[in-house]
């Protein structure tokens, strides 16, 4: 599960050789917004040359150009036989996952998909879309450009992207897939970017992209589970291996029932945390 | 007082009373002339001239006097000064006409020192450190025939002050010892204001001269406002791994000690030192060296005790300087003279740059990838020596040429009194510093062997091409106490 995703911009060599030593759990190598039209093709062999060189030790996505833009094949054709983990769909529509699924499919590419949500009608028929291949690992929340789409005042309280962040979560966990918050945009405001985490962390986000390497330590300790979270799952673990052996369906834990919900709970903490083994695989069977 | 031993004491004559002293004033020692002065001074072929560089790049007087000894015809200068910078590019044409034929210096860059890595120097370049400066004129070693002390202000009597005047530039730590020991003492000053001027930084009695000219300096280039902490997120990584070095050492306790450069990896360093201070209730000693705005506010909240200053960086620093009792004046000697009890003998944990490492943990700070000067030691070589724990941080590559090498170009500090190395892609630990190896280890720190870190950045960038340089010496790196270290040839 990754807390941080971190875009890097694919124009600039000097990030690229550095991302990987930034704690970020995840890099998002951008083909797309960060580089200017006249750059795509320069942007392009340099990413691909850049993954040939490297062994970046950070998982890496790289997000391509749309579908509806002359570069989405071009850059797909040009990572495929890249060593990342996957690909950042971005205005994740039927059409583009159809599209990608196919391009992968075809390629027998193991590659991740994360889709990047970003538009009104993507928000709408998002289940639609992350539900169209079985590479999906994720999903993107774009807020600029969907505020920008919605008609809507983009603003650090985000009440404006509510509905949006909390429909996103509610399909990520429908689907069992990551929920990724969209990026916190001014890069100098700590203060409003841990709020920002916290308030995404709460509603259900599993993670947060990121545009500032100087945001990903507090987001990182805003998404880790603190100490106190971990051992309660651990404790949660244990009684329900021991509920399992003694044959108990539910078990009580510091004088409240335990049930699957609160399992799957400490279960998923336990993945974040680092802390989960394969034994537990077992318990909500 | 020859007369204790002899035992004839009657046979010694007293005064007659025409020979008893005229009560009166003492000769005046302001002057607007420099020509009158200099007759005075008795500047010739071959005479000692030394400077101060608490005015950095906005000084005028180094240019100012060396002009007048042009303009005079006198030839064979050696110019001691502390530090020489870009503005001093003015002094080239003085190497090629011969009225400057040697440098002594603590650190110099900008074109001056380009001409003088090309060769254009008829004598030599010593290249000493703030402490090895100090050691050497205090012990007579080097002997200063004038010292010219630029003086942000000055009574009519002599004492200056750094952090009175409109040039002012807060400690004046470098030049104390030039005022100590040079045969003639002048005082230059653009703020000539009333006796007693304070709080003093050198006293009345070091000084013969006071010349007084329109303007010392450029304030804009003396101090910076604020100095900066990076946001380069790599120069912030390497500071936070910076700080967990320093916590695993088990240094950072109860009554420790630190300096730092004010460079923005080191000024992140500090930033990151004072959170880590206030989350742990930890309250230093002292800290050291040149002083910035990050120190002095942390001795305002309470987490140092004191800061020994020997230069100011910035505006704040000067102020704090001025109003308060627990932020003191250092003189260089007292910063690093290895000869006396020095400051740097009781610091814990130094922070320090490097723009060269070899495998060995020497360090240059002198010279450039062009091989030309564009440093030199300052602190360096004092703190590291001194110091319980001196840490170099430096990210691996500096404009695609990587930070290791087998062999530095210049060795300014020597590996053996470097502890650690940390950059982006792991922490090097001194072979010689065991015990440290097994506390980072302990700490599950991310520390790695320098040769394979060497071998890594190299594999990635490449092997720097070597420096291309001329076979004649026009220099040496001298060690804090005098001995070479190195030495410094003409670049091609």
């Amino acid at each position: 599960m990754y807390k941080t995703l971190l875009f890097m911009p694919g124009n600039n060599p000097g990030m690229l050789v550095s991302s990987d030593v930034l704690g970020t759990d995840a890099v998002l190598i951008d083909l797309e917004d960060a580089v200017a039209i006249n750059e795509k093709d320069a942007a392009r062999v340099l990413v691909v040359e850049y993954l040939k060189t490297f062994k970046n030790q950070t998982d890496v996505f790289v997000r391509i150009n749309p579908l509806d833009t002359p570069f989405f094949y071009d850059d797909l054709d040009a990572i495929i036989d890249s060593e990342i983990e996957g690909i950042v769909l971005p205005k994740a529509s039927v059409e583009s996952m159809e599209a990608l699924d196919k391009y992968l499919t075809e390629k027998n590419s193991d590659f991740k998909i994360i889709g990047l949500i970003e538009t009104s009608l993507g928000l709408e028929m998002a289940m639609e879309i992350l539900s169209k291949s079985k590479k999906v690992i994720g999903v993107l929340l774009g807020a600029e450009d969907l505020t920008l789409d919605l008609g809507a005042k983009r603003t650090k309280e985000s009440e404006e992207i509510a509905y949006a962040r909390s429909k996103i979560i509610a399909i990520s966990k429908a689907l069992q897939i990551e929920a990724i918050d969209t990026p916190f945009t001014d890069t100098d405001d700590y203060e409003g970017l841990k709020k920002d985490s916290l308030n995404a962390k709460d509603l259900g986000m599993t993670g947060k992209a990121l545009i500032s390497p100087r945001h990903v330590d507090i987001v990182n300790n805003v998404f880790a589970p603190s100490q106190a979270e971990i051992e309660y799952a651990l404790r949660v673990v244990e009684g329900q291996k021991e509920a399992i052996q003694i044959g108990l369906g539910a078990f009580s834990l510091d004088g409240k029932m335990v049930d699957a919900p609160i399992i799957k709970r400490a279960l998923n903490l336990l993945k974040m945390s680092g802390d989960y083994k394969e034994e537990y695989d077992e318990l909500l069977k | 007082m020859n007369y204790l031993n002899n035992f004839n004491i009657d046979s010694i004559k007293v005064i007659d009373k025409s020979e008893y002293p005229t009560k009166g004033q003492k000769k005046n020692k302001v002057t607007e002339n420099i020509d009158d002065l200099f007759k005075e001074l008795n500047i010739k072929d071959g005479s000692v001239l030394s400077f101060h560089h608490h005015l950095r790049n906005g000084d005028h007087v180094t240019n100012l006097i060396l002009k007048q000894v042009q303009k005079l015809g006198i030839k064979d200068i050696t110019l001691v000064a502390s530090s020489l910078f870009p503005t001093n590019k003015e002094l080239i044409p003085l190497l090629k006409d011969g009225t400057i034929k040697n440098v002594v210096a603590s650190y110099i860059s900008g074109e001056l020192a380009e001409a003088i890595s090309h060769g254009e120097l008829k004598g030599n370049i010593i290249m000493q450190s703030h402490g090895g400066r100090a050691r050497s004129i205090a012990n007579g070693e080097l002997k200063i025939d004038v010292a010219f002390i630029a003086s942000p202000s000055s009574d009519d009597k002599g004492n200056i002050s750094g952090v009175n005047g409109i040039n002012s530039c807060g400690s004046m730590g470098y030049a104390i010892a030039d005022s100590m020991m040079s045969e003639k003492v002048v005082a230059v000053t653009d703020s000539l204001v009333e006796y007693p001027n304070y709080p003093t930084d050198i006293t009345e009695d070091y000084v013969d001269h006071i010349l007084l000219v329109d303007s010392i300096g450029l304030k804009s280039g003396i101090v910076s406002g604020t100095t900066q902490v990076t946001k380069d997120p790599i120069g912030l990584k390497i500071a936070k791994d910076t700080l967990k070095v320093m916590e695993a050492s088990g240094l950072l306790k109860e009554g420790f000690s630190y300096q730092s450069g004010a460079g923005g990896i080191s000024l992140a360093v500090t930033s990151f030192l004072r959170d880590y201070m206030l989350e742990n209730d930890l309250k230093g000693g002292f800290a050291s060296g040149g002083i910035t705005g990050y120190l002095t506010d942390m001795l305002e909240e309470g987490l140092f005790e004191s800061l020994y200053d020997v230069q100011c960086f910035d505006l704040e620093a000067i102020e704090s300087l001025k109003k308060n009792p627990t932020h003191l004046r250092m003189s260089a000697s007292q910063y690093g003279n290895p000869e006396v009890s020095a400051v740097v003998d009781n610091l814990d944990i130094v922070i320090l740059g490097a723009t060269e490492i070899d495998t060995d943990f020497n360090v240059n700070v002198m010279t450039g990838s062009h091989g030309m000067l564009m440093g030199g030691s300052g602190g360096h070589q004092d703190t590291a020596a001194g110091s319980k724990l001196s840490i170099i941080v430096s990210k691996l590559f500096s404009s695609r040429i990587p930070l290791i090498k087998d062999k530095v170009d210049v060795i300014t500090t020597p590996g053996t009194t470097v502890d650690v190395l940390v950059t982006e892609r792991g922490i090097c630990v001194n072979p010689l510093r065991q015990d440290l190896i097994k506390q980072f280890n302990e700490a599950k720190l991310n520390v790695v062997d320098i040769k394979e870190l060497k071998e890594y950045s190299e594999e990635i960038m490449g092997k720097a091409k070597p420096i291309e340089k001329t076979d004649r010496v026009i220099g040496i790196s001298e060690y804090r106490d005098g001995k070479i270290l190195d030495y410094i040839y003409e670049v091609k």
